[in-house]
């Protein structure tokens, strides 16, 4: 067991993946020479070529597009996108093509694709370049969408994603690239479409993903403090979604809070609370609560950024709230 | 020899055997019967959706597809029957599909502009304008990442010119060198409205001459002329990289079924029409006397028993069963 970086985790998995399967090739701006904007594919231009590791114009949608056309002729290509906001400028590709082409045609061919893109807010980028839109490519049938929160859970689902068959949208926060955590030496691999309970509790669940799982670790620490012990329900992938370990967490503690770093507004927190509403009606004892983000563009003034995100204290409140 | 920005320095083809005449005279007119057996079965309710009838244009897909080799990829826009048949579709495939039917060959989950068949190398039929162009350029990225020798051919509308896709798709594609034929089916109108309503340039090719991609025009109604230029074009992807062949055509129907066709007037669809792909074949079969008119007329009857017998295969083919909602929706099944 080696403590690592995110970074180091997603590094690892593509090289990994790149090493042991010669279909798998990333395209994207700057991931080459430069060695990826966040740093991920240092290296990587060096050691596989450029062939393997290709510098794109900035256009995303021939990036996306041309993946999509490499994913049906065979290839596993990864594509990169610099920040999710950019996957706007390619929506058609990912949703009228990586999420249709194989079912439209009856099955003929595959798309075997991995979109990676760095979303979530915090570094005062502004409006445009703070968003967190998971939700809005978790609403399409044909596309998988995996966000991860921890480096453990990075490495196996991107190595899970790259093998997989169909076209997925990873999502890598913009401030976890530092966060350091446990990975298994070696070969792993996580399951997609599988939630995990990443901390035991009896008093509430709290239904979380991505960066907000480890702030909800935080305000799970300061209950603790205080004698509330909740439970901690990583969601890892948003479609499809499984509410397996949620409802069970749930028919246990009758009380839940679902935190979202996107907006509330037809958000994962919203289907989350929908479906625990069908699913276990009878084992609710209050209101489900949302914690995300204030209903407005992302300010780059840092104290409103920061206002406008979730923090550990509106997830503490918000559980005092629903106990 | 083709050489950039010139019109009409390709050379006609002159030594075609008489056989593959009659194979193209053949193929052109189940085309068209095919196309009208769909407009008829489209206003008995029979086909829903939008259908864009290819009527008129028949030369441009099967002078280019019948140049290709069996490896060379196909991939074309929304108006995608005849290309379909080219590529080697039975017109009984097409006709289920159309119909919707569990025996089409996107098993009806596509329609009419989602005919595809990769066994025949044929990648569809696709219907946002322009969004195919890029998966034209991974297409050929996979070929040349894999150290094969196929071309990607890609057709597309002169309106398809005027979107983004175009731009990133011809940059990235002659950026790479990559092996794509690109085919410009320039029918004078993206929807109603006339290219010189909506391009800067109405000469195509010029705008594939920014990405320094050499191009040419043709005279897309005349097969021999598209399939003479289109192995000579084939020939430059194969040894240099990208390039443009721009074939000017005519639809004779409107852009879809129930189009009101206000945009054009009907003399210029009859001028259109007595330059008509089929007769300006059939005139040259008689001409160098590759077969005699009662054998083409022979062969038209033919061709109408071979739609009539497809029609049928349709009608009383299966409809999708309910659980074909999900079969595809993942490859991965427990998704």
């Amino acid at each position: 067991m080696a403590v690592i970086t995110m970074r180091e985790a997603i590094s690892q998995a593509l090289w990994e993946e790149m090493e042991r399967d010669d279909r798998v090739f990333i395209l994207g701006e700057e991931v080459g020479v430069w060695g990826g904007t966040y740093a991920v594919t240092k290296g990587f231009f060096d050691h596989f070529g450029p062939k393997r590791v290709r510098d794109t114009p900035i256009a995303e949608g021939v990036i996306v597009g041309a993946a999509n056309g490499a994913a049906m002729a065979g290839l596993r290509p990864v594509a990169e996108l610099m920040t999710i906001n950019f996957a706007f400028l390619a929506m058609d590709q990912i949703v009228n093509h990586s999420a249709k082409l194989h079912s439209m045609f009856g099955g003929q061919f595959t798309v075997p694709l991995v979109i990676r893109a760095v979303g979530g807010g915090g570094r005062q980028l502004g409006a445009t370049h703070s968003q967190t839109p998971d939700a809005v490519f978790a609403h399409f049938p044909g596309l998988k969408v995996i966000a991860p929160g921890t480096p453990q859970d990075a490495k196996g689902l991107l190595k899970s994603a790259i093998r997989s068959d169909d076209p997925v949208l990873f999502i890598e926060h913009a401030t976890l690239y530092q966060m350091r955590g446990e990975v298994p030496d070696g070969e792993i691999t996580e399951p997609i479409g599988v939630s995990k309970v990443q901390r035991l509790g009896r008093d509430v669940t709290i239904v979380t993903y991505s960066k907000m799982l480890q702030t909800s670790l935080q305000a799970s620490a300061e209950l603790a403090n205080e004698g509330i012990e909740a439970e901690v329900v990583d969601l890892r992938t948003l479609r499809p979604l499984d509410m397996g370990p949620v409802v069970e967490s749930f028919k246990r503690t009758n009380r839940a809070v679902i935190v979202e770093e996107g907006w509330p507004s037809f958000g994962i927190g919203a289907e989350v609370a929908s479906r625990l509403y069908e699913q276990a009606f009878d084992y609710v004892d209050a209101p489900i609560r949302r914690v995300a983000q204030k209903e407005a563009p992302l300010p780059y003034n840092r104290t409103l950024e920061q206002m406008a995100l979730p923090q550990v204290s509106d997830v503490v409140r918000a559980v005092k709230e629903v106990l | 020899m083709i050489s950039s920005g010139s019109a009409g320095l390709l050379q006609r083809r002159e030594n075609m055997e008489a056989s593959e005449m009659l194979r193209l005279y053949r193929e052109m007119v189940l085309v068209r019967r095919l196309e009208e057996a769909a407009a008829s079965l489209y206003q008995e309710g029979k086909i829903g959706g939008f259908l864009h009838l290819y009527i008129g244009q028949e030369a441009v897909g099967s002078g280019v597809v019948s140049a290709r080799r069996p490896e060379d990829r196909v991939i074309t826009a929304y108006r995608d029957h005849g290309i379909a048949i080219a590529a080697g579709m039975p017109a009984r495939v097409v006709l289920a599909e159309l119909l919707g039917k569990a025996t089409g060959c996107s098993k009806g989950m596509g329609g009419s502009m989602h005919l595809a068949d990769v066994r025949l190398n044929f990648w569809g039929g696709h219907a946002i304008v322009g969004a195919h162009l890029p998966l034209a350029v991974g297409m050929a990225l996979a070929d040349r990442y894999r150290e094969r020798q196929a071309v990607t051919i890609c057709f597309f509308g002169e309106g398809a010119t005027n979107i983004g896709y175009f731009h990133e798709a011809l940059n990235l594609a002659a950026l790479w060198k990559l092996p794509v034929l690109w085919v410009c089916e320039n029918n004078k109108y993206g929807m109603g409205t006339s290219v010189e309503r909506a391009s800067a340039v109405e000469e195509i090719r010029q705008k594939a001459e920014a990405y320094g991609i050499p191009g040419a025009r043709v005279n897309g109604m005349d097969v021999l002329e598209v399939r003479g230029a289109a192995e000579q074009a084939l020939e430059h992807v194969r040894r240099e990289g990208p390039f443009l062949l721009e074939a000017i055509t005519y639809r004779y129907r409107g852009h879809s079924m129930g189009d009101p066709e206000r945009y054009r007037r009907s003399d210029e669809v009859r001028k259109w029409q007595e330059e008509d792909p089929i007769g300006i074949l059939r005139k040259r079969i008689l001409e160098e006397k590759a077969s005699r008119e009662a054998a083409l007329d022979r062969l038209e009857t033919e061709v109408e028993e071979e739609i009539g017998e497809a029609v049928r295969f349709a009608e009383e083919s299966p409809e999708p069963a309910p659980e074909a909602l999900f079969e595809h929706v993942y490859a991965e099944k427990g998704a």
